[in-house]
């Protein structure tokens, strides 16, 4: 009660204080602004209702863009963290590539993708997923191999294989340590989807965003910021309900 | 009369509830060690070490910390290889034939916490195949026999300090292995479930007969427990005294460990252990 009360009421605090300040057109004078570039939330949410058909269409474009690039980056995550785990051959050449990946910036990466994957969903799906693998290869990586040693000369004692140790002892260890990863980057993926979309979509929510952008639909513009926030928190809690599902013994 | 039958009953039940592997039918789980030295890298950790234990005999090995004796006993299990020497468990001394005839219980009970206790006893079983309904039923049997009947599906986080230890014994146990190496399988627990759980420990030897070889650093707990015990200096190790316990495993461990006899062996231990640290 009070981990959901709390928040929702401070979150209240600031949209009644924005309130105020919108339509007093105190903010507005603030900032020295014409006061229709300076939305209350109530504006906010009558855009958010009156244009929820387009919301909704263009939501859809960046939620597929998402789970396509968080798929990817899922299987590459934790297929890189078991490959580096098993072999420190694989360790050694490839953790310093998957460092580097994540010092390449998207900013310059972007528009390359566009060039070779052409305007679909493709160029979206792959900055999403360059952003997301990192944390869960990182986080998976490190959980796999923070297995307790004794624990494997238990499961060797007891006629184990490698396989077997992997499956039974260290896979279920590094669980809570990947849905860490997993929860980072399920709320890093509408960032990935949105900058892909800027650099060239005809669809989508970061389309929309640069649209309402450049005529001045300050409303709107929030609007999509509310429903991309929505679908983040969304996936956010689907994760962190399956972590509550499958690591039931902390 | 009755319960005589009963035990009878009771023991050859419990025979054929841990199969033995194939391999080692013939075996009992005989143990010999010579010119025994090891050390990692520039640290020695063993010197020189000379060992014989009879199928079925239980060995324990004391000494202060850090002189080695859990490297032995990682040793004696094949867990690892000596810097020098020769280890023989059933005659045979290549590392993967140790690691095939000794079940190695390691220090802390390490159940892993996302199995059910009976799953967690029942590793071994399902390590070599056996499918989980099959390795439960087996492991069943024993959760009756040794007192845990009623907590099978308590995961181990819900059992007190002694029921997991026993799990973890029944663990080692269920591997169907000749020689039993346990790593101070009860430092973690106080002092009145540690006096229980040696209690326990023997009735259960005395119903499934193994070669243990047991680290402690508790004389009394290895004087009680085992057939021999071997008293080791500071690193690197070497045998600074041997001693024949006066009542192994009797029945009334709170009589045993008071009486006159115990108490001079164990003050003699003391003493070779106060020597050896030196």
């Amino acid at each position: 009660m009070r981990r959901w009360l709390l928040p929702a009421l401070l979150l209240a605090a600031l949209a009644g204080a924005w309130q105020v300040a919108a339509s007093s057109g105190a903010l507005a004078g603030l900032l020295d602004l014409e006061s229709y570039l300076v939305p209350s939330p109530a504006e906010i949410g009558e855009s958010l209702w009156q244009s929820r058909g387009l919301l909704a269409e263009n939501a859809w474009v960046t939620l597929q863009e998402m789970l396509l690039g968080l798929g990817i980056a899922f299987v590459v995550g934790v297929g890189l963290a078991f490959l580096m785990h098993l072999s420190t051959l694989v360790r050694d050449t490839v953790n310093p590539l998957v460092v580097v990946s994540q010092t390449v910036p998207i900013l310059v990466l972007a528009p390359i993708l566009l060039i070779w994957l052409g305007f679909g969903i493709w160029p979206k799906a792959v900055v999403v997923a360059l952003v997301c693998f990192f944390p869960i290869a990182v986080s998976t990586l490190a959980g796999l191999g923070s297995a307790d040693p004794e624990a494997a000369k238990m499961m060797r004692s007891l006629d184990a294989s490698r396989a077997q140790i992997l499956w039974r002892v260290e896979t279920p260890t590094a669980l809570p340590s990947f849905f860490t990863g997993a929860r980072l980057a399920v709320v890093l993926a509408p960032i990935g989807a949105v900058f892909g979309e800027w650099v060239g979509a005809s669809s989508g929510l970061g389309h929309l965003i640069l649209f309402d952008n450049s005529q001045l639909e300050t409303a709107r513009l929030f609007a999509s910021v509310v429903v991309l926030s929505a679908i983040a928190i969304v996936l956010f809690a689907l994760t962190a309900l399956a972590e509550r599902r499958i690591v039931t013994w902390r | 009369m009755r319960q005589d039958t009963k035990m009878a009953a009771e023991a050859e039940g419990f025979a054929t509830a841990i199969e033995t592997p194939a391999n080692s039918t013939a075996n009992d789980g005989g143990i010999a060690i010579w010119d025994l030295g090891h050390s990692y890298g520039e640290l020695e950790t063993i010197e020189r070490l000379d060992l014989e234990l009879a199928p079925h005999a239980v060995l324990g090995l004391v000494g202060p910390s850090g002189c080695g004796k859990s490297t032995l006993l990682e040793l004696i299990a094949g867990l690892q290889e000596p810097s020098r020497g020769k280890i023989e468990v059933d005659g045979e001394s290549d590392p993967t034939a140790r690691l095939s005839h000794c079940a190695f219980m390691p220090q802390s009970d390490l159940l892993l916490p996302w199995l059910p206790a009976i799953d967690n006893a029942a590793l071994a079983l399902r390590n070599r195949g056996i499918r989980r309904a099959a390795a439960r039923s087996e492991a069943g049997e024993l959760f009756e026999r040794f007192g845990l009947a009623g907590f099978e599906r308590s995961r181990p986080a819900e059992l007190s300090g002694g029921m997991r230890q026993r799990v973890a014994f029944l663990r080692t146990l269920i591997a169907g292995k000749p020689v039993l190496a346990l790593d101070e399988p009860f430092a973690a627990l106080d002092a009145i479930t540690r006096a229980e759980m040696q209690g326990w420990l023997a009735r259960a030897l005395s119903q499934a007969p193994r070669t243990v070889v047991l680290v402690t650093h508790d004389i009394e707990e290895a004087l009680y427990l085992c057939d021999q015990v071997v008293v080791l200096s500071s690193r690197p190790a070497r045998v600074a005294g041997r001693l024949s316990a006066p009542a192994p495993r009797a029945a009334g461990r709170d009589e045993v460990v008071t009486d006159p006899a115990f108490v001079t062996v164990r003050e003699h231990a003391m003493h070779l252990l106060r020597e050896g640290a030196k």
